[in-house]
């Protein structure tokens, strides 16, 4: 591959898209649950996305990796059928059911066939609000656990945003990993995850997105019957936090050929008034295409890395202006001048005309085809919800692109990009390279 | 030839209505390129990819990663486009674009709005005939091919150790040589190596467009024909005649030890026959071995023997590609629980095998799958660029549309028998290799 497709797309809190095709709908349930649809009936299923705020920051102290495990063995039984009983009853549906925790929710991305959809719903619903979490399941699935985060401790990438998560957020529940470490993950035990699993499956903090061969009317019933018994309440969501993250280089050394190296500062909030200007301008600096600035200076230019790219990241609870690269040992210091060099010539100077001419086109062009499937409008439906985005943001979001002007990004890059608060974190053997703080 | 895909779902045993479902329409130039047009006008969006028939496996020796760095100086200048102009332009229409490099076969696409079809074919045409390497565009972009084969393989052990593997499992095929390269020779690739290779294979006589999405055939081929069209064979073409494997007589096992790997594993791969135009059974049978022993996590035979009865593995795994030019390999693999030996995960696996062999094919578990791969057609209509990539990749790999188009067909007709049949004939140890990968090459038991 000419380049690496970075998996970042979805941190833009901008997870929302679209196209004059895609109209949604608002529904609202006899029992007050609220969704947004996308009516498709070209082929004969539906995607259906699901997403409880909170996810793995909601841990009990001491009980890290407690929200992770329960979502991972949420689906290995439920009702009358153990784990196995469960697949099988799946299979033969040809339905899936995704079951995934981040920092800020867990989610349920389901997809299933037009013809058995009843059905297909029915053991979805079994999983949410019977799930049994038998002892021998918690088991097996914590032995999975376990090996990931013994694969994850030899990992340069896992390493450097372990290190990173604790530079920035220290106890704040975005300061660890949600897996959990070796010894929380081997001490949780059944009533911890049952516990996991009251404080996050509740139905006041569920977000619902559809796309499909499925109706306003059809998704009311089926709504109310999915979700309707289901508790409300759960454990109280953390707190806002700032990033305490501060300028200079932590180099953990590694015995590897390829440095790996993130790097990053505070951001800026989505809904500040500059949120548009700042994300322009991150397009030219940082962006997905190889004409970014720092893709230009430290890949096209000198050759020291395969991928880079600098990405603005809103969380829930804070934001933050991240980047990353990896070079071979002996090039990584050249490559953070580089970095730093331009963090400032961009606080210095602005962007040019064409440059915000071209970011423009791009992102203006690129919105509409992020609404191919039903998967995505799904995803994207219920991103819109979670950052309390109008449901008719889709036809409006191009026009706050173009409305950007030059003096609005000089502005906010000026206020965006410090090059005296950036933080490198290194993992591998760089020469040249020490810790500063 | 047009056809609509919806006919593969017509033997469905749930045959459900299909409305404004993907058509498949081929057709081919005067010069010998084809053309397949997959039609989904859901979103306003192509993809529109060139596939060529030459991969690594079609290298010169001693050139390892020639064609797969061919592939990153396709985008510097043409005779009509700047270095980095095509890139620069798909992306001020809001489109994104890429390539990749296989064995078999080397890609490039772009995926923008389907009213740009047009700008994006010119480009793509202009890089088929027109490339114009100077030598200020090697050095700098060896260097990044050394820190992706950095990034992919020398900072990743089990990478490394695959290499390795299939290193050991071709005897003689080039697929023993990683696509990337092996290191020492993707240093010295030149200016000259990336254009003899260049000459020798790209040209419309050797490739296939695949325009998937919002596309009109009788527009596709109005394009296709002013712009790669006008562009004559390259007469250096041949059709590929690479060299076979000797019969394989010799099991061959490797210990690899490296800190960094996390938990400790086992992993075989056997050589097997890949989909053959017009004989595609076998590999069918492969397919469905490989869903049968590890393609569900709960119910799937290994799972079920080594994660919820004997509780002696944490993962396990069986996996098979049929689609490839030449013969390829079927694999398995067993991540114990710590505190097993290596040696006894080997023989727990084999024991596995062996009793599923002697017990034959659960026909629920079959009949299940058969029903999530009819599924799958009818989520695939979904997601065109899987659509474009099937045909794609089938394509370059020795296969017509014939063969995709019957495919799902003859997956349908596999019986248990045929299963336990092809299962017999692929694991056999002489074709074999067997890899055990420590954190620790003195430790035998793993904490």
């Amino acid at each position: 591959m000419i380049r690496l497709a970075l998996a970042f797309v979805a941190v833009l809190g901008f997870s929302s898209p679209i196209h004059a095709a895609v109209d949604i709908q608002e529904v609202t349930t006899p029992g007050g649950i609220t969704a947004w649809l996308v009516e498709e009936d070209a082929v004969p299923f539906t995607a259906l996305e699901l997403r409880f705020r909170g996810g793995g920051s909601l841990d009990r102290d001491g009980k890290r990796g407690a929200i992770n495990l329960m979502t991972a063995t949420i689906e290995e039984g439920a009702g009358d059928l153990n784990a196995q009983e469960f697949a099988i009853a799946r299979d033969e549906l040809a339905a899936s059911f995704q079951f995934n925790v981040s920092r800020d929710a867990l989610s349920v991305s389901a997809r299933f066939l037009t013809e058995n959809q009843d059905e297909a719903l029915a053991l979805l619903k079994l999983a949410l609000t019977q799930p049994r979490f038998d002892e021998e399941a918690i088991e097996r699935v914590r032995g999975q656990i376990l090996s990931n985060i013994r694969s994850d401790l030899n990992d340069p990438n896992a390493i450097a945003g372990r290190i990173a998560s604790e530079l920035t957020y220290g106890d704040h529940p975005y300061g660890s990993s949600l897996d959990g470490t070796l010894e929380s993950v081997g001490a949780l035990s059944r009533d911890d995850v049952l516990n996991a699993y009251r404080d996050v499956i509740v139905k006041d903090r569920v977000y619902v997105g559809v796309a499909g061969d499925m109706s306003a009317d059809e998704l009311a019933v089926i709504l109310d019957d999915l979700l309707g018994e289901l508790p409300t309440g759960g454990a109280a969501l953390p707190p806002q936090t700032e990033p305490r993250v501060t300028g200079g280089v932590t180099v953990e050394q590694m015995n590897i050929p390829q440095s790996v190296a993130m790097f990053g500062h505070v951001g800026i909030r989505r809904d500040d008034p500059d949120f548009f200007p700042a994300f322009v301008a991150n397009e030219v600096f940082g962006g997905s295409g190889l004409q970014s600035r720092l893709s230009l200076e430290v890949r096209e230019e000198r050759g020291l890395t395969y991928g880079i790219g600098s990405y603005l990241v809103n969380w829930d609870h804070s934001h933050m202006l991240l980047g990353q690269f990896s070079t071979a040992n002996d090039r990584v210091a050249e490559a953070i001048d580089v970095v730093r060099a331009e963090w400032a010539r961009i606080a210095e100077e602005g962007v040019t005309e064409d440059e915000l001419d071209t970011a423009k086109t791009y992102l203006t062009g690129a919105y509409p085809l992020r609404f191919d499937s039903n998967a995505s409008i799904a995803r994207i439906l219920v991103g819109m919800q979670i950052d309390g985005l109008p449901i008719d943001y889709i036809e409006t979001r191009n026009g706050k692109v173009e409305a950007v002007t030059l003096e609005d990004v000089k502005r906010v890059a000026k206020r965006l990009y410090q090059p005296e608060a950036l933080r490198f974190v290194v993992v591998g053997q760089p020469e040249g390279l020490e810790s500063v703080n | 030839m047009r056809f609509a895909a919806v006919a593969l779902l017509a033997s469905l045993a749930f045959a459900p209505r299909i409305a404004a479902a993907a058509e498949v329409t081929s057709f081919e130039l005067d010069n010998g390129m084809q053309v397949v047009v997959v039609e989904n006008r859901r979103a306003p969006v192509i993809v529109h990819m060139v596939w060529y028939k030459v991969g690594a496996a079609d290298e010169p020796p001693g050139k390892s990663g020639i064609a797969h760095f061919l592939e990153h100086l396709m985008f510097k200048a043409t005779d009509e486009l700047e270095s980095g102009e095509l890139s620069d332009t798909v992306n001020r229409n809001g489109g994104s674009d890429n390539a990749f490099t296989a064995q078999d076969y080397t890609g490039y696409f772009q995926r923008i709005a389907s009213d740009r079809l047009e700008l994006v074919m010119s480009m793509e045409a202009s890089r088929m005939d027109g490339l114009r390497l100077v030598p200020e565009d090697i050095g700098t972009e060896r260097d990044v091919v050394i820190e992706e084969r950095n990034q992919r393989v020398e900072n990743d052990p089990g990478a490394l150790f695959g290499e390795q593997m299939r290193a050991a499992q071709y005897l003689n095929h080039p697929y023993s040589i990683p696509v990337i390269g092996w290191k020492h020779e993707a240093h010295s690739l030149t200016l000259e190596d990336a254009l003899a290779f260049y000459e020798a294979h790209y040209g419309p006589n050797n490739a296939v467009l695949v325009v998937a999405g919002d596309a009109d055939p009788d527009e596709v081929r109005r394009l296709a024909e002013k712009y790669y069209g006008v562009i004559p064979p390259n007469p250096n073409v041949v059709e590929r005649e690479r060299v076979t494997e000797p019969p394989q007589l010799a099991e061959r096992r490797l210990e690899y030890a490296d800190p960094r790997i996390g938990n400790d594993y086992v992993i075989r791969s056997y050589l097997a026959p890949e989909r053959d135009p017009g004989a595609q059974e076998e590999a069918a049978a492969l397919t469905l071995l490989a869903e049968v022993l590890g393609g569900s996590s709960t119910t799937s035979v290994l799972a079920q023997k080594l994660q919820f009865e004997s509780q002696q593995s944490i993962y396990t795994a069986a996996w098979y590609s049929g689609q490839s030019l030449d013969d390829t390999t079927f694999g398995i693999a067993n991540v114990p629980v710590p505190g097993t030996s290596l040696e006894d995960a080997e023989a727990a696996l084999d024991n596995a095998i062996a009793e599923f062999i002697e017990e034959g094919v659960d026909p629920e578990k079959l009949e299940r799958i058969k029903t999530q791969i009819r599924a799958s057609r009818i989520y695939a209509l979904d997601n065109p660029r899987a659509l474009a990539n099937r045909y794609g990749s089938a394509l370059t790999s020795g296969l017509t549309i014939a063969d995709v188009e019957a495919w799902p067909d003859v997956l349908q007709a596999v019986t248990e028998d045929d299963i336990i049949a092809a299962a017999k004939k692929v694991f056999d140890r002489r074709k074999a290799v067997t890899g055990h990968i420590r954190k620790s090459a003195t430790e035998e038991v793993t904490q």
